[in-house]
């Protein structure tokens, strides 16, 4: 209430980072498979360009993007399609998706890659289109394709490029060991992007918990102008994009609106390393840096991992789990989605692998809100949890609408306070689902009452056309018949 | 109600319902011990039957409703018949205490819905229908007699006050300091010469005086809602904004006529408003749920009290003022929300500060 240039709410739940940030970032042995989803980011499915039985070099193009709000597929490694059909889906339902899977051959063959010159003397678009190409999306989560963000630049004017290092799920660390072992390169990505957006400053922030990624990213960023390196308080949900601007800039991002109606770009340091990769190296995204971590994991750790792998192969390279895991998890405990399956590839949206003890989740039975408002003040954007879970579990939708339910970021603060135990998170997911599908119901009566009303126009249009063409063709035989009709009516008057 | 979770957070912060209203209980047990010594056995038997008898109800109830027995280990029975114990005259008789716990809690909480779902605060409920329909038995006072000392009763005889229906003597009884105003002041008696002889701050803080089994003593009170705040169970906006008003109202009323009104400080220091203030409008469940709202609700019951308090027919008056916000909460909680993140105060989005330039830039 009195800290108004600040973000509000916010809850400090236990890091559990300590374990996995203290090891450098392994390696993952190669794995025999890998299964690719061909659908990884946010948009519309990739088109596979390869067919089974063909052989494939690292790096080489396999699914192209059909939209611009889609992304490219590349091969993490050489080897031989084995198949082209369903795979695991890294989804909480368990289903299947189309994907590719890859046999290695263990030889890790480079295709050719296309080194560009000085990035820097090419023009932006160039630059963008090249990140588009190498199937970069949203590494932090969000797994948006890069380069629509990119091509932003051309559209808005940018002030502030924010490299969002602040990592507030626990457990993960993938964002602080990559900056702490290789911050030069985010930083020069961080250039990169500077430069393709025309931003006019590089603010990259990080929570204060991570001193040692602080000081590298200092260092590394010390020869440039322009670039700024925050610490910001260490308080769940910094890491979420609206919360981030709110601290670097205190200004707020209107609601229905996005970043850059601030004048902000926000990207995950995962995602600027990965620009970075592909405009000097030419080289696509085919891994990524993941945190396996987990009261079941041995040893928690970073592993650089290729795009496909499947998540055994993860906990085996950390040591194996050391018991039957509660819960598998694809992120942070926070904002992560359920796993059925250990048998699920990692994604480029993978930030990490949780394999959860028991003791690690206590969630209980759900009990009556007792209307504490503790969910009120942890919320980050100021709704009102509470009334929000009291509409939407009864399906009034547009009373959870009204209570806030379409600025909710679902980031889990009040589920975390709640000493109730209600899942308010999961009420609110069913609640915006069901309003989707409403308002797609909606959307094709629409449709379906405009092509009709078309209809009825059309028909009555085309009636009213024979009606006049009637009509002219009755006028034309009557002015035909006319003089004959004229000559013999003058017969009779006269 | 059993979820299938596929959402998460997969993460909490241990805290759980049974913990809060135990916690709540832990912070009255200062007090309320005082006020089991400073009134001996008939007090001690009270609080047992009022808080035995909120549980049997429960129990009762939850079992009538069908609803799991293991409800009843979350504490809010428990709490609701200790409050209202505190807030009863300490030599009450047994029927008091059993009838104002089935109020409480089958008409004051469950015949709403149960925890979470009733409007009034349970045991303000139950008291104030107490007081409306047994007026002398609610406010038959004793002075304090502390549990070893020559006038207190013993066992037996704590026994035979709480079931027996004996009568008390004269010699026992006393009036609360506010009903001892107002009655004084209706024989035309000045309020400074009253403020002089019958009222001193000292007794009101340690609690050496007439009132309910837990409203006497203001500073063990504070001890437990200091306790309550510093573990953030309770906002400290309802209880800042009620003692606020009521400071605020009764000093300077004081200063415009000293003849009728006394100071901020006799306010605060009696009739249970600190009780009131810090554990029976703080009730979750009644209060509204954002910042702005509780301030509202706060300063609502505080001016509530003091109205009462001297134009009205109740000297203490806190009963009624809770009971009538909480009546507004639901509509407190529609209209004061908290401002939205991207939104200003009355919901639209904010504007735009950064200029779309549709034009490519060269």
């Amino acid at each position: 209430m009195f800290n108004f240039a600040h973000p509000r709410g916010g809850i400090h739940p236990a890091a559990h980072k300590e374990r996995s940030a203290a090891l450098p970032i392994g390696d993952l042995p190669l794995p025999p498979r890998l299964y690719l989803p061909l659908r990884q980011h946010a948009g519309a499915e990739a088109l596979p360009l390869v067919r089974s039985g063909d052989t494939v070099l690292k790096g080489q193009l396999l699914a192209s993007s059909p939209t611009e709000l889609s992304a490219p597929l590349h091969a993490p490694s050489s080897g031989r399609i084995a198949e082209i059909g369903r795979i695991h889906a890294p989804h909480p339902s368990g289903l299947m998706v189309n994907g590719i899977v890859l046999e290695c051959d263990g030889e890790e063959r480079w295709t050719d890659l296309i080194v560009p010159e000085d990035p820097f003397e090419e023009a932006p678009e160039v630059l963008a289109e090249r990140v588009a190409q190498a199937g970069v999306v949203g590494l932090g989560g969000a797994i948006f394709p890069a380069a629509v963000k990119l091509k932003q630049g051309a559209k808005h004017e940018i002030r502030t490029l924010l490299v969002n290092g602040s990592e507030c799920e626990p457990y993960l660390t993938t964002d602080d060991r990559l900056m702490c072992e290789r911050s030069e390169a985010i930083v020069d990505g961080a250039r990169l992007i500077q430069h393709i957006l025309r931003a006019y400053r590089i603010v990259i922030a990080i929570e204060d918990n991570k001193p040692e990624a602080l000081a590298a990213m200092r260092v590394a960023s010390k020869p440039y102008g322009a670039i700024e390196v925050a610490a910001v308080p260490a308080r769940y949900p910094m890491g979420s994009a609206k919360q981030l601007i709110h601290e670097i800039t205190g200004r707020e991002v209107p609601a229905q609106g996005r970043s850059t109606s601030v004048g902000v770009l926000v990207h995950n340091v995962g995602t600027v390393y990965a620009i970075h990769q592909a405009l000097r190296f030419g080289r696509p995204l085919i891994s990524r840096v993941v945190t396996v971590a987990g009261g079941c994991v041995r040893t928690p750790r970073n592993l650089d991992v290729p795009i496909g792998a499947p998540l055994q192969a993860l906990f085996d390279a950390c040591g194996g789990l050391t018991r039957e895991p509660a819960q598998l998890l694809l992120g942070g405990p926070m904002m992560g989605m359920v796993l059925p399956s250990i048998d699920v590839p990692v994604i480029k949206g993978a930030t990490g692998a949780l394999a959860l003890a028991r003791n690690e989740m206590p969630r209980r039975e759900a009990a009556p809100c007792i209307r504490c408002a503790r969910c009120v003040d942890a919320c980050p954007m100021g709704l009102m949890p509470l009334d929000m879970v009291a509409h939407a579990r009864v399906a009034d939708f547009d009373g959870a609408s009204d209570y806030g339910l379409r600025d909710c970021i679902l980031c889990g603060c009040c589920s975390y306070v709640c000493p109730a135990h209600i899942p308010l998170v999961q009420y609110f997911q069913y609640a915006l689902g069901q309003q989707d599908e409403q308002r797609q119901a909606a959307r094709k009566s629409d449709y379906i009452k405009q092509a009709t009303e078309a209809r009825a126009a059309r028909l009555a249009e085309e009636e009213a056309a024979r009606k006049a063409a009637k009509a002219a063709k009755a006028a034309k035989a009557r002015q035909r018949r006319k003089p004959a009709e004229h000559a013999s009516s003058k017969g009779v008057e006269s | 109600m059993s979820v299938d979770i596929a959402a998460g957070p997969f993460a909490h912060d241990r805290s759980s319902v049974s913990r809060i209203m135990l916690h709540v209980c832990l912070a009255l047990t200062p007090c309320t011990l005082f006020g089991l010594y400073v009134f001996g056995w008939p007090a001690i038997n009270l609080w047992l039957l009022t808080c035995g008898s909120a549980l049997a109800t429960e129990a009762v109830c939850l079992r009538l409703l069908g609803q799991p027995m293991r409800r009843l280990l979350d504490g809010s029975a428990l709490l609701t018949g200790w409050l209202l114990a505190l807030t009863l005259p300490p030599w009450a008789p047994w029927w008091i205490a059993v009838g104002g716990s089935v109020f409480a809690i089958g008409i004051g909480k469950q015949l709403y819905g149960g925890i979470g779902q009733n409007l009034f605060n349970p045991a303000m409920l139950a008291r104030a229908a107490l007081l409306i329909a047994f007026p002398l038995q609610m406010t038959t006072w004793v002075l304090p007699v502390p549990l070893g000392s020559v006038d207190a009763p013993d066992f037996i005889e704590g026994l035979r006050i709480t079931f027996g229906g004996m009568p008390l003597l004269d010699g026992v009884t006393g009036a609360t300091p506010l009903g001892d105003l107002k009655t004084q002041l209706t024989l035309g008696h000045n309020a400074e010469e009253i403020l002089a002889s019958d009222f001193s701050l000292m007794s009101a803080l340690v609690g050496s005086i007439p009132g309910s089994m837990g409203e006497t003593s203001a500073l063990l009170i504070l001890l437990g809602g200091a306790w309550l705040l510093a573990l953030r169970i309770i906002h400290w906006e309802i209880p800042l904004s009620m003692l606020l008003v009521v400071a605020l109202l009764a000093g300077t009323a004081q200063l415009y006529n000293p003849e009728q009104h006394l100071g901020m400080l006799y306010h605060l220091s009696t009739g249970g408003l600190l009780l009131g203030a810090l554990f029976i409008a703080t009730d979750p469940v009644t209060s509204p749920a954002s910042r702005l709202g509780r301030l509202i609700f706060g300063a609502g019951c505080g001016l509530l009290i003091f109205i009462i308090r001297t134009w009205g027919g109740f000297p203490e008056a806190l009963a009624f003022a809770v009971l009538f916000m909480n009546a507004l909460t639901p509509l407190i909680d529609r209209y004061w929300r908290p401002r939205v993140y991207g939104r200003n105060a009355r919901g639209k989005p904010l504007a735009a500060t950064n200029r779309i330039n549709e034009v490519k830039r060269p």
